[in-house]
């Protein structure tokens, strides 16, 4: 059985979160609060774990940093509706195998634990994990509108503009080429 | 309901234009759209709801709800897809249809493109053909659609294109880096690069103002409206003339016929979801390939029980689009400039005259990249997950360079739209049910084009790259969706005559991609809409009063 854990725990992880973000980012805004609106707490931490493995913390936040798992527990009662199954199966899945293998749930698994896990996943569950890959890359690269991409992290991480410049006259952007 | 004399169904590419063309001729005109009117307001600039990237539903329609399609794969497994998954083969459910948010190359086809059957002979097991038309006999409606609809660009560096009396009305865009580090490389490689041409304002025109170079282009409304599809130019024409009703969020149902087997007018269902019937003299339609050839299997009746214009089951055959042949570069320095629409530079050298292959096709570079669209364009080698893949994200979203272009497909009778006998849509209509392959020549001319171009990354210094070649195991339509509804002189082989007139039904058109024979190594929308000239001027002339000449 999965042990429940208090909100306490979350808080506190969420508080960390924000403190390491903002270290990197002045810009970050605050994490989010409350409630999810399909996760649960524990399915969430799972999630994060997952995530966080696809997209990990280097100079620039991790996915779950970046609100990744904002964006996929909101798509879960919105447009990724018909993927709830695959997602609570898929994360139970996950769980049962860091417990058989290291004894614990996945959250709390050594780092090299969770990749083991994760690449166990994407053998064993090839579709779950898939999906979770897409709605990682989706959440961190696409439009912050969708909770996603916190305050344009992976755009600026990649080195585009954020804020678009815009209206720009056409002869102004010849630029050298290397020789 | 008031008679008029044409219902237009489908205010896209050619529906837009022959509504237009219509009206002014001072025939009255309904034109019914199924999608909204979108304006520029509805850029939005969301990388994962708009035309191209649907992760999160189309941008521009239709709607996921209520609008399944069917597809039986190669290996005969079926899939009920929703529109915003890829194979649904979608376009758009919008006025403007696709040209609302395409890409807006605006190519006119090469004039071996209408000769195929005659210049190459049909590889066994395709059903290629000639055109019933020449470039000759389109050459002055490719203008007329290029000064109509604004188009920019320069073929001067090329010989490969066929012969033109004025030069296009606006020149291209000042080059993008990318063109300034292709264009020496094709030099060298003795190939003969010019400006890609596009509906694309590169100053005022039309009353419109020139593109601002943003970074939000294919599959987005274009937020300055300097993108030009038929929502902004024939369309408000179409409706100033005072001639034509635009009636949106109304689909079709069925085109009706009377005792003698002529059309009387277009059952559809309106925005609230009644139905409707609007007499009429004559019916075009102009619904996309799949969705046509859906309406015409849709209308049956005693005297065509399998459909209109289906007497010889051709209706809904030779579903073709574009299998893509290309490969992406990636480079030691910055490649990306930030400038919008992103494609250039483009050759046709290709297209033609390679021995051994049946044609072949454009190479272009490639539209201006969101970061969710590079995902899975990384190099060599890089992990699909993980820290590696994070990194090679950082390291290379600035430095590569796409060059791919649509192969001239292969025609395969076999690859076509049937009516699904169990899946119905929100109206209670059967839905399109696709079938086939497409024809393996396709993929030979691709994986050459993909070498090409590879070969001309590596010429402008790459330092690696990834080819993009596949053997796709399902017909190919999607935007460039075409062929369904032939048009020939034999009515025992094609649909529709040389005026886009149903063989067999003197007072229904089909004017879209549908008629296609063949689909040109090019996007088709320019032809598509100097088709739709064509047929108009042939209709008007053919007019008269409340009937057609004898």
């Amino acid at each position: 059985m999965k042990t429940k854990k208090g909100s306490l725990a979350r808080r506190d992880f969420m508080i960390a979160t924000v403190a390491a973000s903002t270290v990197l980012l002045p810009g970050c805004k605050s994490a989010r609060r409350g409630d999810w609106e399909f996760l649960s707490e524990e399915s969430a931490e799972t999630l994060k774990a997952i995530c966080d493995q696809i997209i990990p913390a280097d100079d620039f936040p991790s996915a779950s940093e970046a609100g990744v798992l904002d964006y996929i527990d909101r798509q879960l009662v919105r447009h990724y509706r018909r993927h709830q199954k695959t997602y609570l199966e898929g994360l139970e899945q996950a769980d049962r195998i860091s417990r058989k293998r290291f004894g614990s749930d996945l959250e709390r698994a050594s780092a090299e634990q969770k990749l083991a896990v994760v690449s166990a996943i994407e053998k064993e569950n090839a579709a779950f994990f898939e999906m979770v890959r897409r709605h990682t890359f989706e959440g961190f690269y696409g439009s912050p509108r969708h909770g996603g991409n916190r305050d344009a992290v992976s755009w600026r991480m990649v080195g585009i503009a954020e804020p678009p410049v815009l209206g720009r006259a056409q002869d102004v952007q010849k630029k050298e080429l290397p020789s | 309901m008031k008679r008029v004399n044409a219902v237009v169904i489908g205010a896209g590419a050619a529906g837009g234009i022959v509504a237009k063309e219509l009206a002014v001729a001072g025939l009255s005109v309904v034109l019914l759209e199924r999608g909204p009117w979108y304006t520029a307001n509805d850029c939005r600039k969301d990388d994962l709801r708009n035309q191209r990237t649907t992760a999160l539903g189309n941008g521009f329609g239709p709607e996921d709800e209520g609008n399944p399609r069917v597809v039986v794969d190669g290996k005969g497994a079926e899939h009920t897809y929703l529109p915003s998954e890829g194979n649904y083969e979608n376009n758009a459910a919008c006025v403007g249809g696709g040209t609302l948010s395409y890409g807006a190359l605006a190519w006119r086809f090469l004039p071996q493109d209408f000769k195929m059957r005659t210049t190459y002979g049909a590889p066994a097991g395709s059903s290629l053909e000639d055109w019933p038309i020449s470039y000759d006999d389109i050459e002055p409606f490719y203008e007329k659609a290029e000064y109509e609809i604004g188009v920019s660009g320069d073929y001067l560096g090329t010989p490969f294109h066929g012969p033109r009396k004025r030069p296009l009305p606006m020149p291209p865009l000042p080059p993008n880096r990318e063109f300034e580090i292709l264009e020496p490389a094709a030099k060298r490689l003795g190939l003969h690069p010019f400006h890609t041409p596009m509906a694309r304002n590169s100053m005022p025109y039309n009353g419109r103002g020139p593109c601002m170079r943003c970074r939000w282009c294919v599959g987005f409304a274009c937020e300055v409206d300097a993108k030009n599809g038929t929502q902004n130019t024939v369309i408000p024409v179409a409706l100033a003339t005072g001639n034509c009703e635009l009636r949106t969020e109304c689909m079709a149902r069925e085109i009706l016929t009377d005792n003698r087997g002529r059309a009387r007018g277009v059952a559809y269902y309106d925005a609230r979801g009644h139905l409707q019937e609007q007499p009429c003299d004559l019916v075009v339609v102009s619904a996309c390939a799949i969705e046509s050839a859906r309406l015409l299997l849709n209308s049956k009746s005693q005297l065509f029980p399998n459909g209109l214009g289906n007497r010889y089951d051709q209706v809904g055959r030779n579903l073709q689009g574009h299998h893509y042949g290309g490969a992406i570069g990636f480079f030691d320095y910055d490649t990306y400039d930030d400038m919008g629409p992103g494609a250039s530079i483009a050759v046709s050298d290709y297209n033609h005259g390679t021995p051994g292959l049946c044609g072949g096709g454009v190479l272009a570079n490639g539209f201006i990249r969101l970061p969710i669209q590079m995902i899975d364009r990384m190099p060599p080698n890089t992990p699909r997950w993980g820290l590696g893949h994070k990194k090679a994200m950082r390291a290379f979203f600035k430095r590569n360079i796409q060059v791919f272009g649509p192969i001239q497909q292969i025609p395969s009778a076999d690859a076509r739209v049937t009516l699904d006998p169990t899946v119905r849509d929100k109206w209670g209509m059967p839905v399109a049910r696709i079938s086939g392959n497409v024809h393996p020549h396709t993929f030979e001319i691709g994986e050459v084009q993909a070498n090409r171009a590879e070969a001309w990354l590596k010429e402008a210094g790459a330092i690696s790259a990834i080819r993009i070649a596949g053997r796709p195991d399902s017909v190919s339509a999607g935007q460039h969706q075409a062929g369904t509804c032939r048009m020939g002189n034999d009515p025992r082989s094609s649909v529709v005559d040389r005026d886009c007139r149903v063989h067999d039904v003197d007072n229904v058109f089909v004017i879209d991609g549908s008629v296609h024979v063949t689909n040109g190594g090019f996007n088709p929308a320019l032809t598509i809409m100097a088709v739709a000239y064509m047929a108009s001027a042939s209709l008007v002339r053919n007019w008269k009063g409340t009937g057609f000449k004898a």
